[in-house]
C-alpha cells in the first residue's frame, strides 16, 4: 500500500522537514483528524491504514496552498489524494451517488461542480 | 489573430455570460476565438495520479488540435485552465504519460505538449495589454469599487501555472484599473471558496466563502471578480446577510465596452 501511493502521487516524504507550514496554510484544518503534515508523516511511517478510515480526506479541497508554501516541494495534497483514490479504488461503494445529488440540482448550480465532485468521490 | 479557444461545459450552460463576453470583448481587439471542434468536458478537476490516463485524454485531445493548427489555446473558467495546463505539463515532462497517452490515441499524430495555453486574462495583459484595453473603453466604471478574486486554480502551483505571483497576484487589479474600476485590497484574495467540498458538506463551503466575501466587503467592496463559476457559486451561496454581487471578470468586461447586452440570460 505504502508503495502504491508513493508511486501514483510520485511523492517523497523524506523531503519532509516537519515545518508545519501546510497544515498551518490548511483551509481544511478544522474539519480533518489528519492535517497535512501527518498524511506526509504516517505515509512515510507505513502508519497508513487510520488514514483510510478517517473522512480527513474528503475535506481536501484541493487549493494546493499546501504545495505552494512548502519550502522542501513535498507536495501534501498529493498524498491526501493519492489516499483518497486508493480508497475508492478499493471500496465497493462511492462515496457520492448520483441520488445524493438530487436536492442540489437547483438553477444556480455549475456543472463544474458535478464533475469535480463525482471525479474526487465517485470511481 | 486567431487563438483556438476551450470554452469548458460550465460556459455552454450556466456561465454563458462568461463565454459569450469573453468572445465579444476579444473580438474589439481583432481575435478571434476558434472554438476547438468536439471538445469535451476537462474532467473539472486535475488527475494528478501518476496512473490516471484516461482522465488526461480529452484535454490532450484539445490541446493537440490547438497544436495541429499550431494556435496557442486560450481557456477562460480558472477550473479547465488548470486542468489542460498542467495535463499539458504532464505530457510535456513525462516519458511515461506521452508514450502511454499517444499510444492510446493516434501514434501517427504525436503530441508531446507543445501547445502554449493562455488563460484570457493573460491574453489580455500579455497580448493585448492593458493601456490598449484602456483606450478603447467607452464606459469606464467610475471608481466602483470592486474586490478581485483569483481563487486557487489560477495561481497554484505557480511553478506549473506561472499565471501571477501565487501569494499577492496583480492582474485582476491591473484590468479592473483598465477599465475605470478601484480594485480593493483584501486578505483573503487567493484562498479557497471550498470548491467542490460543497457537494460533501454544504455549510463548510459556505463557511469559507462566506468568510472571503466578508473580507472584501470589510475593506468597501461593492462588487467582486472571478473567472471561475464555482467560486461564483460558493461565493454567492455563502448566506451572507446583504451580500454583495459576483460577476465574472468578463461581464464588467463588456460593460465598459459597451458590449454588453441589455437582455441578460444566465
Amino acid at each position: 500500500m505504502r508503495e502504491e501511493i508513493l508511486w501514483i502521487s510520485g511523492v517523497n516524504p523524506l523531503k519532509c522537514m516537519k515545518c508545519g507550514k501546510c497544515t498551518a496554510s490548511c483551509p481544511a484544518f478544522e474539519k480533518m483528524e489528519y492535517h497535512p503534515h501527518q498524511f506526509v508523516e504516517m505515509v512515510q511511517n507505513n502508519h497508513i491504514t487510520p488514514l483510510l478510515e478517517s473522512e480527513s480526506q474528503y475535506y481536501c479541497m484541493s487549493c494546493l496552498v499546501c504545495e505552494e508554501r512548502c519550502p522542501r516541494g513535498v507536495k501534501p495534497q498529493k498524498l491526501i489524494e493519492a489516499v483518497q483514490v486508493l480508497k475508492l479504488r478499493a471500496s465497493e461503494g462511492n462515496r457520492l451517488k448520483p441520488q445524493d445529488v438530487a436536492n442540489r440540482l437547483d438553477p444556480s448550480l455549475p456543472q463544474q461542480a458535478l464533475m469535480a465532485a463525482f471525479r474526487k468521490y465517485s470511481r | 489573430m486567431v487563438y483556438s479557444y476551450y470554452p469548458g461545459c460550465t460556459l455552454k450552460a450556466k456561465a454563458k455570460k462568461l463565454d459569450r463576453y469573453a468572445r465579444d470583448c476579444a473580438q474589439i481587439f481583432e481575435i478571434e476565438l476558434e472554438e476547438i471542434e468536439d471538445w469535451q468536458c476537462c474532467g473539472g478537476v486535475y488527475p494528478g495520479m501518476a496512473d490516471e490516463l484516461a482522465t488526461r485524454l480529452s484535454p490532450v485531445r484539445a490541446l493537440r488540435e490547438a497544436g495541429d493548427k499550431k494556435q496557442d489555446l486560450v481557456t477562460v473558467c480558472s477550473a479547465c485552465h488548470h486542468v489542460l495546463k498542467r495535463v499539458n505539463e504532464d505530457v510535456k515532462t513525462s516519458g511515461e504519460i506521452r508514450r502511454k497517452i499517444n499510444a492510446y490515441l493516434e501514434p501517427e499524430n504525436g503530441y508531446e505538449g507543445e501547445t502554449k495555453v493562455i488563460h484570457y486574462l493573460e491574453l489580455l495583459r500579455d497580448r493585448i495589454g492593458f493601456d490598449r484595453i484602456r483606450e478603447k473603453v467607452k464606459q469606464p466604471l467610475n471608481g466602483k469599487k470592486i474586490a478581485p478574486y483569483y481563487g486557487c486554480l489560477l495561481l497554484r502551483p505557480y511553478e506549473v501555472m506561472n499565471f501571477d505571483d501565487p501569494e499577492n497576484p496583480s492582474i485582476m487589479e491591473e484590468f479592473l484599473l483598465a477599465i475605470g474600476a478601484k480594485p480593493v485590497h483584501y486578505a483573503l484574495k487567493n484562498e479557497c471558496c471550498g470548491g467542490y467540498v460543497t457537494m460533501e458538506d454544504e455549510e463548510f463551503a459556505s463557511k469559507k466563502s462566506s468568510s472571503i466575501m466578508e473580507a472584501a466587503m470589510d475593506r468597501g467592496a461593492e462588487g467582486m471578480i472571478t473567472a471561475c463559476p464555482l467560486c461564483k457559486y460558493n461565493l454567492e451561496n455563502g448566506g451572507l446577510k446583504d451580500g454583495i454581487p459576483v460577476y465574472y471578470f468578463t461581464e464588467l468586461f463588456a460593460e465598459a465596452l459597451g458590449v454588453k447586452e441589455q437582455e441578460e440570460e444566465t
